[in-house]
């Protein structure tokens, strides 16, 4: 019996242990936002290849959920948000000092291949029988989706609000719309089945994505060679190809 | 193994022996562990703006909406559950053991996983999802029926599981008696098993219906989130999250202390019958 009990708490102190062993070995954890996944996952590996000692782990999420995440706690050394707005939260609140912004995304229509529905802008979206995916309000491209759609003049009445842009594209892909309002970068990364749709009014509603050495970050120095690593020329590149715009 | 207890103890039966500390202790820990987060809940929630935020009219959309589907998924999942539970307890077929896998599998798959497979067969583009599309106009993703799907998807089998155990746990002599005396199959069944499972009935009835309550992952996925169609209150809190923490803890609350009073209210009903 206690040979049986002391067996599981090894066992359940050696599973807990190696699961968040990696903070001590110098990993620099990266909260971003879901738009970033392809690119920064690439950013990542080349980062790690030129500094062979330093491993990036990466959590990718809606950039609110993650700032709520870094509001209470979550262990996180750099956060790189997909609109200013939320960054000015994380920044507001004392998690970090200051922000810079490393690349900018617009809003395209994506459409299945070949555009079947024949959509040519935003006000195209509100006609009848047309199913279409949006971000909700409360995510970054949910926000720039609402500014674009005012700007244009256009009510509509979408499908379904996701909670983050992956979300609204996936909906897409999976067939269930027949347009999705999401990043240009987003269309660039899925390049399989989907074409993008460009609007004027996403003049009105580009997002400004920055990112941040977090104050309780375990890793300051490393955290900061990564941020400085975003504006290499490599990571420059890779943004650009992955459909953003770089300052 | 240590001296015995006075015979006047040990006539009132084993509530006065020790409970032994290696028993206790991890009760006393598990308890904290599952009580614990909520006394956080309770000692985050914003008190004082409770009133103004439990008014605002998409807190009572959700709600409703989240009762309404609930109890339809448990309805369903009592139609289709029960005698799907019967036949895997009473019932000797090939490849039983099999079926009864297949029914547990929506437990352990992820639930967001369950709404895509739900959009693959369901959806505009599925199998079955295409025909009921042409040939009724029915398209269920993205709407309350959806909703009620993904719910039914993940909770029947929990009560399945539970009606399958006590059915196994009844007597079949009951059963058998009937029989002999010339009662069919389905009378058997209505008059002599459905009263015998009753309470099993009924625990896994509680079980389906508060995790159907709490369906977020299988929902969002297949059905979508539309304010008042959709949007039921855990994708509300999970919108909220995004937000305004207070409000997801509001949200929180309100789904917790209604499913604790409706759970709490039937109990007592259900094991209060003989």
């Amino acid at each position: 019996m206690k040979r049986a009990a002391a067996a599981v708490a090894a066992l359940t102190a050696a599973l807990t242990l190696t699961a968040c062993g990696g903070d001590e070995d110098g990993a620099i954890h990266v909260f971003a936002a879901a738009s970033l996944t392809e690119a920064f996952t690439e950013i990542g590996e080349d980062f790690e290849r030129a500094n062979p000692d330093a491993s990036v782990v990466f959590s990718f999420a809606g950039s609110s959920t993650l700032a709520a995440q870094i509001g209470e706690g979550a262990p996180a050394d750099v956060f790189a948000s997909a609109d200013a707005a939320t960054m000015d939260t994380v920044v507001g609140d004392g998690h970090a000092s200051e922000a810079e912004t490393f690349a900018r995304n617009r809003l395209v229509i994506a459409v299945p291949e070949g555009n079947p529905d024949g959509i040519a802008g935003l006000g195209d979206l509100a006609g009848p029988g047309l199913r279409v995916a949006v971000c909700a309000h409360a995510v970054p491209c949910g926000a720039a989706s609402q500014t674009a759609l005012e700007a244009a003049g256009v009510e509509l009445t979408p499908a379904t609000y996701e909670t983050d842009v992956k979300a609204t594209l996936a909906k897409l892909t999976l067939g269930e719309v027949d347009a999705a309002l999401v990043y240009r970068s987003d269309v660039q990364a899925d390049r399989d089945g989907v074409d993008a749709v460009a609007f004027a009014e996403a003049d009105a509603a580009v997002n400004d994505y920055r990112v941040a050495v977090l104050t309780e970050a375990a890793n300051p120095d490393a955290a900061e060679a990564f941020v400085a690593h975003l504006g290499s020329e490599a990571a420059l590149e890779t943004l650009t190809a992955e459909g953003f715009r770089t300052p | 193994m240590t001296a015995p207890a006075a015979p006047t103890d040990r006539r009132r039966g084993p509530h006065r022996r020790r409970i032994p500390v290696a028993l206790l202790v991890p009760a006393l820990l598990g308890l904290a562990f599952l009580v614990l987060p909520l006394l956080g809940l309770l000692l985050r929630a914003p008190w004082s703006t409770m009133p103004e935020r439990l008014t605002e009219p998409g807190v009572l959309a959700a709600l409703w909406l989240s009762l309404r589907t609930a109890t339809a998924a448990t309805v369903l999942s009592l139609v289709l559950g029960i005698p799907l539970a019967w036949l895997l307890a009473r019932v000797d077929f090939r490849g039983r053991s099999l079926v009864r896998a297949l029914v547990t599998v929506p437990l352990v798959l992820p639930p967001v996983v369950g709404g895509v497979a739900l959009l693959l067969v369901f959806g505009r583009s599925g199998p079955v999802g295409s025909r009921l599309d042409e040939a009724f106009g029915i398209t269920l993703p993205f709407s309350t029926a959806g909703v009620v799907m993904a719910m039914t998807f993940v909770a029947m089998p929990f009560l399945v599981v539970s009606v399958e155990g006590a059915l196994r746990g009844a007597d079949v002599r009951f059963e058998e008696a009937a029989a002999t005396l010339g009662a069919g199959r389905w009378t058997v069944f209505t008059r002599v098993t459905l009263p015998l499972i009753a309470p099993g009935i009924a625990a896994g009835t509680v079980l389906c219906w508060a995790r159907a309550l709490g369906e977020f992952g299988a929902t969002i996925t297949f059905a979508g989130n539309f304010p008042g169609r959709t949007r039921t209150m855990p994708l509300a809190v999970y919108l909220a999250l995004e937000t305004d923490l207070e409000a997801a803890i509001v949200l929180s609350l309100i789904l917790l202390a209604v499913s604790v009073i409706v759970l709490a209210s039937l109990r007592d009903r259900w094991t209060a019958a003989p």
